[in-house]
Parts: structure tokens; sequence; C-alpha cells
């Protein structure tokens, strides 16, 4: 009953959230560029008055902000998000198409980097103050202080460059489909998921670690042991299972730092992508695009955070939603 | 007496070595186990090399030879128009795409990186802490609104925003600061929200409202102080964070705008010469690094010497027994995880507050 009543609360906040969202990037875009210079970029710079007056009338530029702003959240909520600008064709498809790179992109990532910051920050609790764990907690802070970007770069120079200088051909750049094998999909994918995990399995292997030490100083541990349970079953059926909250709910804010992740990611590593998409959109002013892209990203983080705060009920028997 | 003489006493005891109990505030102690930590003086060391980097920039054009946007389209270039790598024709670190010295590029580019970490920096502290203030004490529906508002500005896909505002805007080195700044302060709102709350309901607040002192008075004279460990711990850290950002705005295109170097933007030329110009990666992106590094080694010492509570990889045995009791005696996160976190908790006693609605 309570888990009902909590989670049409949070799916109204959600769509509050996003609400502001589509109006803030509406208004944004369509009060802050003029008209005249989004008819320019539309019809090209050697666009005769006559020329430009049609594009704006085609496209409804003219139309005072009400009207635009009504059609455009009719359209929204019947899940059109408008026709891109400068592709011929609706926004709606250029999600659809670039969607699967992105998604390959972010579930690989964020499994990697959980399996790894998690298993790494484990070991490292267990053996505190182990030679492990001090070449882990220095990788850690080299991690936590390079950017994506940077990552990805040094990635490119010294693994791939120097793979497919050797004739070693399994990793490449840029986007294989899933339907077009999976040994391709993986070679194109396996940097950019290193890529993230370099990144922010950081993060996750200090917050476990620090929370696990915690954890296993808590008097309910102690009874566990002193009960003569094994050090394994302490381990994960008492210790871990309550250290992870803190990790959860950095899973939860990490939503959001992983989109822009994305985009740097797709750039890198020239995968044609949703972050490729939007970038491309916003050097060519396509606005309906990046606001399309805004919209689903917050969609993206509205539900992610939902599914966060659901999964601490599961994780931590003292946490009780209502 | 006269006044000279009870001054002269007051200084003969002063100076009397053997009897001189000395009182050491609590910047005194910070800054004594800070300069025994050697990782933060070594990161100290660096940090202040990146900026005599920075401001001698024109210097190192000057004993090159190679002004800043100058193209040696002969000697810095290979006959195919490709960059020249290190120590060719004179270039130390090589040429970029143009033919232009990258090691003078990267000094220039340094000027930028560490001017808009420290200002952003700057700016996100200040409005941080004044609104963490307004919403931990005056609580109620100011919190409400404030808190929301914090909660938002820290779930949403802030690079997103930041892509849609550099957009719209054309980029430049203002629209850089304002949007980092812009998307830095929440975090350190949070945290200093959750600390006035706990800080708010002290003895010595009362005592102080009760001598007639106004809210302002007392959040910025008498519960600032308190905070400002904290405070300097996640301003240090905020730094190697903001670094990134401009870095990586620049690398998106949506930065600082050509042909003004900077870290990220070299980084984004760079892209295409990937088989060929391996120093054009390397030497920037080592910069960057060595830069965010010390930062952020920085920001752990200085947590580590504020807070000898919280854990230390490096530490002696008997630090380790102390820390080791500590736990023993349950408390919750230490200062390290409140800050990921991001969550409330008081850090003067350890016991958490009371928790958000949902929780």
């Amino acid at each position: 009953m309570g888990m009902v009543r909590f989670l049409v609360r949070r799916i109204l906040t959600g769509i509050l959230v996003m609400w502001l969202v589509a109006t803030g990037t509406f208004f944004l875009f369509f009060t802050a560029v003029p008209v005249q210079s989004v008819a320019r970029n539309l019809a090209g710079r050697s666009a005769s008055p006559a020329v430009l007056q049609e594009v704006i009338r085609y496209y409804g530029l003219d139309r005072p902000w009400y009207t635009q702003y009504g059609h455009f959240l009719n359209e929204l909520i019947h899940g059109n998000l408008g026709q891109s600008f400068y592709l011929e064709e609706s926004v709606n498809s250029i999600i659809k198409q670039d969607l699967p790179a992105t998604i390959s992109v972010v579930i690989g990532g964020v499994i990697l980097w959980l399996v790894a910051g998690l298993a790494v920050g484990i070991l490292s609790a267990t053996r505190a103050r182990s030679l492990f764990d001090r070449l882990a907690t220095v990788s850690v802070l080299a991690g936590v202080s390079a950017p994506t970007f940077v990552v990805g770069e040094l990635l490119i120079i010294f693994v791939f460059v120097q793979l497919s200088d050797h004739g070693i051909t399994f990793i490449t750049t840029g986007y294989n489909a899933l339907t077009a094998g999976f040994v391709p999909w993986l070679g194109c994918m396996i940097l950019p998921w290193i890529t993230l995990a370099i990144v922010q399995a950081a993060v996750y292997t200090r917050l476990s670690r620090g929370s696990l030490l915690d954890t296993l100083g808590e008097d309910y541990i102690r009874t566990a042991r002193s009960k003569g349970l094994s050090e394994r079953r302490v381990l994960f059926k008492h210790a871990v299972r309550s250290a992870m909250t803190p990790v959860v709910s950095q899973l939860g804010i990490d939503v959001g730092a992983l989109l822009g992740g994305v985009i740097v990611v797709e750039q890198v590593f020239g995968l044609h992508g949703l972050g490729y998409q939007v970038v491309n959109a916003i050097a060519q002013g396509d606005q309906p695009t990046v606001i399309g892209f805004v919209i689903v990203a917050s969609a993206f983080v509205v539900a992610a955070n939902i599914i966060v705060d659901m999964s601490y009920a599961l994780l931590d028997p003292r946490v009780r939603i209502s | 007496m006269s006044i000279t003489e009870l001054q002269y006493q007051a200084s003969q005891v002063e100076n009397a070595p053997a009897i001189a109990i000395q009182g050491r505030s609590q910047w005194q102690l910070t800054w004594r186990r800070l300069r025994s930590d050697k990782v933060a003086i070594a990161s100290i060391v660096v940090i202040i090399l990146m900026i005599l980097f920075a401001i001698l920039a024109p210097v190192i054009a000057h004993l090159t030879g190679h002004p800043v946007d100058q193209e040696y389209v002969n000697t810095g270039q290979t006959a195919d128009g490709l960059p020249v790598g290190p120590g060719v024709h004179g270039f130390i670190l090589g040429t970029d795409w143009v033919g232009r010295d990258l090691l003078v590029r990267i000094a220039y580019g340094a000027r930028i990186s560490l001017f808009v970490g420290l200002l952003t920096t700057a700016i996100a502290t200040i409005l941080g802490v004044t609104l963490g203030l307004i919403a931990g004490y005056f609580g109620g529906v100011i919190d409400g609104v404030l808190a929301r508002f914090f909660d938002a500005a820290l779930a949403f896909p802030y690079i997103v925003l930041a892509l849609a505002l550099a957009s719209v805007f054309n980029p430049s080195l203002l629209i850089v600061i304002g949007v980092i700044s812009f998307f830095s302060w929440a975090g350190i709102s949070r945290i200093v929200r959750g600390q006035t709350l706990s800080l708010k309901e002290k003895e010595y607040i009362e005592a102080a409202k009760s001598l007639g002192a106004g809210p302002w008075r007392i959040m910025f004279i008498d519960i600032l102080p308190n905070l400002l460990g904290p405070v300097l711990v996640l301003a240090t850290l905020y730094i190697p964070t903001a670094v990134t950002f401009e870095a990586t705005l620049s690398f998106l295109g949506i930065g600082i705008p050509e042909p003004a170097p900077s870290w990220g933007n070299i980084l984004s030329e760079a892209t295409g010469f990937y088989h060929v110009a391996w120093w054009y990666v390397v030497f920037p992106a080592l910069a960057l690094l060595i830069t965010t590094l010390a930062f952020n080694l920085l920001g752990d010492g200085i947590r580590d010497a504020i807070d000898p509570r919280t854990e230390r990889i490096f530490a002696g045995s008997k630090n380790r027994r102390n820390q080791r009791r500590n736990r023993r005696k349950g408390q919750g996160l230490s200062l390290d995880q409140a800050i990921l976190v991001g969550q409330e908790r008081d850090l003067t006693d350890g016991s958490p507050l009371p928790a958000s609605e949902e929780s």
C-alpha cells in the first residue's frame, strides 16, 4: 500500500519536473534566439528576405509565443517531439535511430563500472591497509582526477592505435550495430565501456570501501560473528547489503553525470548515438532536436531516480518507504 | 605602573621560553598537521609550479621565440603538413596541426584553465555558502523551496543544460564561467545547510540570540566560522571539477573559442591526429591530469588535517587505533563520504540529522 502511494507520488513529481524542463528549454530557445537568425540558419546565408519570410511562416515562427508553446506542449503530450530543422526527419525517428548505440554504451558501461568499483571496494575493505588497498587508493585518486575525454583519448592512443598498428583489428572506433554481429559490436563498445568504468568506478570503490568499513564496525556484525557465522556469510549476507545504501544513492546522483559522460564518450570514439547527434544539433542550431534530447534525457534521469529510491528499501531493511 | 611598563612585562612573559604554554588555534593545529603531510606539501608545490607556468607563459613564448598564435608553416610542419614531434626544429613539445608551438600553447592554456577553475570555485562557494546558510538557518518555507532547488540542480543532466545554454549564447569565456558556477553551487549549499541545521541548535547560538544578535550576524559571524573547515575542503575539491568542466566544454566545442588556447580545445583539435602525433594528446592531457590530481590530493590532505578522525590510508598506528575505536563507536559516514554522498549529517558529533521526507 505504502509502496503504491510512494510510486504515484514520485511519478507525479517526475511529470512536474519534466514539464518544468520542457518549458524551461522551450523558452530558452524560443526567446533567447531571435527569429531572424533561426530563419537565416535554416535558409542559408545568401537567402533573400522573401525566402526568409517564407521560412518563418512555414515553421510558424511568426506566431505569438503562447500559440507556439501550446502547440509544442500538445505535440509533446502525444509523444511527438517535432521536426528537425536540418535533417529531413522527425526528432522521434532521429532519437529512435540513435538510441541503440547510446543504450549499448550506457548499460555496458554501468555494469562494468559497478562490478569493477564494488569488487575493488569490497576487496580493499576486507584487506584494509594491505598493498592491494594502497594500490587501489592511489589508482582511485587518479581515476577521480581524470576527465572522461582524456581517458578516452589516451586509450585510443595507447590501445587502439598500438593494436591496429600491429594488425589487430578486433577493436574499432565508430559504431557497429548488434544486428551486424556480436563480435564487431563488442569490438566497438569495449573501449567506451572501459573509459566510463575508469572514470566512474573510482568513486564507487572509494564509497563502497568506506561504507563497508563503517558497517563492519557495527554491533550487529559483531553479533553475527559471535553467533559463529562464517566470515563469508557475515560479509555478504549482513554487511555488504546495508553498506550498499550510499552506493545506490550515489548511483542516483550519477545518472545525470552519466549522460554528460556518454556525450563525451560518443564524441571521442565517433559513436553515432544520441550524444553525438545532440552536439551536432547544437553546432547547427537545430533546436527541435536539442529540445527533444533534453526531454528524453530528463525522462531518463527521473525514471532512474525513482528506481534508485525504490531499491533503498530492498537493500536496507531499516529504510521504510512512506 | 605605566602602560609601557605593563607592555614590557607582558613581552617578558611572552618571551620566556621555559614557562610559555602556547595556545594553538584550530587553524594553527591544522597547518601543523598539513605541514607534516608530505603528499599535501608536494601537491602545494606542484600547484604553485603550475601557477608560475601560467603566469610566465609570455616569458616562455619569449624564450622559445615562438609567439602563441604564430603558425610555423615551414619548420613547424612536416612536408605532408603534419605536426612535428618533440625536439624537432626547437619545438620542445612539438607542434600542433597548423604548426604552432605546443609548449607555448599549453602554457597559455594553463592561464585559462586555472583562471576559470579558481574563479568559478570562488563564485560557487560564495553562492553555495550564502544560500546554504539561509536555507538552514531560516528553515520553513525558505528552506523547502531552496532544498528542492538544490535537489533539482544536483539531479539534473547538467551537462545537457550546459550544452543548451552554451549553444544559445555564443561560446565565450564569460558564458563558460557562468555555466560552471551555476552548476557547482548546489553541492556546497546542501552540506552547508545540513551543518547549519545542527549548529543553530547549539547553546552558544542561544546565547548570541539572547544578547540581541540578528539573524545575519548569527549566520555569518557565529555559524560560518565553524563551517570554514568543510567549506575549505569542498572548495579545494571543486577546483579540479571546475577545471575538468571547462576542459570538457572546450573539448565539445562550446567552451573557450578558438584561437585562444585552452587545454580542452587543444585536446579537441588533437582528435584527428591520434595515429601521427601522440605528443599532441599526451602533453596537454598530462598538464590537465597533473593539475587535477594535485588539487584532489591537496583537498584530501586538508580534510585529513582538519578532521583527524577521517580515515588515512598512510596513517601511523596510533591514528589507526583511533579510527578503529571511532568505527566501533558506530559513527556514521566520514566527512569524505558525506561529501561524496552529499548526505546531511552533523559532523560535530556524528549523529545523523533528521532524514529527508522519502527515507
